[in-house]
């Protein structure tokens, strides 16, 4: 397990449903380099501020993988805390 | 008795740059305009850098001489904006009476809506901080108070993060004993006249006859006194949002620029005023609103005299050419136009306005007629302009000089300020402003 340093924000695409009554459910989450991680489930949807990563939206806690992961909506993008890890070597 | 509470969103450029980048909290962050075209002074400090000594307006290059490793950063109004209406958001949970002042102060009305969030006014402060903390990242502090100017004087007393309350029970303990400067719409110089006066704190403000003041100082005297005793009932007035977004009533639209070149012939100083004359009746025709006055300010070049005419339009009028031809033979009848009094700044300003009537008084001549014409062609050019942006539709007279190209005064958009007095001696001014005026920097 390789040390996370820090975080940064990150910006994603991400596949989401919006019902008959506007809200938004995300689906998947597409990284950049393609990998797509599926929303087990939606845990929470509060506006918050991310103090880790900066800026603020909407935050979904979603299960992804098992684990709990922010998940935030700056309308009209979506973005993650993304982990900061040393280069491999470095 | 009302339940008034003021928020002030603390350093509120600096924290906005510091909630959307981690990786600059606790430091001395500056954000300042940009140095290269003149606009280098200090919009907002940080904290770190306001104990060192950093205040708002300083030049960046004394703010760097007093903190040289201040982060200054460039100022994001969108981004300000964006925060800003968060937190509005958020203020209209808790009561329909939210009067902005500014981006980062409002004053809330909760008296009849308390009872709806558990009656205690002091914990709905502390859980709207609270709210700006966790959702937007931001430090407020909250005043609370039965009136606005002590609610303010509460969030202003105790920053950071602060909370006061303002009771009439603890106003002679918690206010009077304040420097009279600390009054709302008690600026520099009033303070000098009070000091003269011996007047140093609210308390002997509030204890001052009120004859007395109101001789030094007219009605607004008499207005500081009925302040510093508790007695402003002024309401809080909710925002319009039929009108501009941080505005409220609009008491007049205006538009000025100061030129990248001088105007010295009357052919120059004429296209210059028909661009600022056509971007004011285009903004008034969107709020829906007419004009009973025109005025027309100048500056010249060597920034020896600056005049402002106004005149009266014989009707109502939001018809470009009528706002742009009275603008100009106001400037004409007033000014020399020629090369031995340049000018550097040119304003057009409309006011006394009024509702746009929606039937009008024809007439024997057909005068109203064609001003109904003109009307129609102002609106034709108004949704091409909507649909196709603002350089769809230009005028002859922009296209023969090149120099007019660069002017474009309706893109500098800023935000004003609100004014506090309504009516009376501020007003609020939904302005499309180019140099001549500069957004305030928060606290």
């Amino acid at each position: 397990m390789r040390d996370v340093v820090a975080r940064e924000k990150r910006y994603v695409t991400v596949i989401s449903v919006s019902d008959a009554d506007g809200i938004v459910t995300p689906q998947e989450i597409v990284w950049d380099d393609g990998r797509r991680f599926v929303v087990d489930r939606v845990l929470d949807c509060r506006q918050a501020a991310s103090l880790r990563a900066g800026g603020c939206g909407l935050r979904y806690t979603v299960r992804v993988g098992g684990e709990a992961r922010y998940l935030y909506y700056e309308d009209p993008r979506w973005f993650v805390e993304a982990m900061v890890v040393p280069m491999p070597g470095a | 008795m009302r339940a008034i509470l003021h928020c002030d969103m603390n350093s509120f450029y600096a924290s906005v740059e510091q909630a959307e980048h981690p990786e600059l909290r606790g430091k001395p962050v500056i954000v300042g305009g940009d140095e290269a075209s003149r606009h280098g002074i200090v919009l907002t400090a940080s904290y770190p850098a306001k104990y060192r000594g950093v205040k708002t307006a300083m030049t960046l290059g004394q703010a760097r001489r007093v903190c040289p490793e201040a982060i200054i950063v460039p100022p994001h109004y969108d981004l300000y904006q964006r925060y800003a209406r968060l937190a509005r958001t958020i203020y209209y949970e808790y009561s329909d009476l939210v009067e902005p002042f500014g981006l980062d102060e409002a004053w809330i009305d909760v008296t009849d809506s308390v009872g709806l969030f558990g009656g205690d006014v002091p914990l709905l402060a502390r859980e709207i901080s609270e709210r700006l903390r966790s959702e937007l990242g931001l430090g407020a502090s909250v005043g609370v108070s039965w009136n606005k100017v002590f609610a303010k004087f509460g969030s202003d007393h105790d920053k950071p993060d602060g909370y006061l309350v303002v009771t009439p029970e603890n106003y002679r303990q918690v206010v009077w004993p304040a420097p009279v400067g600390d009054l709302l719409y008690v600026g520099p110089a009033t303070t000098h006249k009070l000091l003269q006066m011996g007047i140093s704190t609210i308390g002997d403000l509030a204890n001052a006859e009120t004859w007395h003041v109101r001789g030094r100082l007219g009605v607004v005297g008499e207005m500081l006194v009925a302040f510093a005793r508790g007695l402003d009932a002024s309401p809080v007035k909710p925002l319009d949002l039929a009108l501009m977004d941080a505005d409220r009533e609009v008491k007049s639209v205006g538009n000025g620029v100061t030129m990248p070149f001088d105007a010295r012939d009357p052919q120059t100083a004429r296209q210059v005023i028909w661009i600022l004359g056509e971007s004011v009746a285009q903004r008034l025709r969107a709020l829906g609103l007419e004009a009973s006055c025109v005025d027309v300010s100048a500056r010249s070049a060597d920034f020896t005299s600056c005049a402002t005419r106004q005149t009266r339009l014989a009707r109502p009028s939001n018809i470009t050419r009528e706002i742009c031809a009275t603008a100009f033979r106001l400037l004409e009848e007033n000014w020399p136009l020629d090369a031995a009094h340049p000018l550097r700044a040119l304003h057009v300003r409309a006011s006394a306005l009024t509702r746009q009537a929606s039937s009008a008084q024809l007439d024997l001549f057909g005068e109203q007629e064609r001003r109904m014409a003109l009307g129609r062609l102002d609106r034709t050019i108004d949704d091409l302009r909507r649909r196709f942006g603002n350089d769809c539709v230009r005028r002859g007279s922009e296209l023969t000089d090149p120099r007019l190209a660069t002017l474009d005064p309706q893109r500098d958009h800023t935000i004003h300020p609100v004014g506090y007095l309504h009516g009376a001696a501020g007003s609020s001014t939904a302005g499309v402003a180019g140099t001549l005026d500069r957004p305030r920097g928060p606290g």
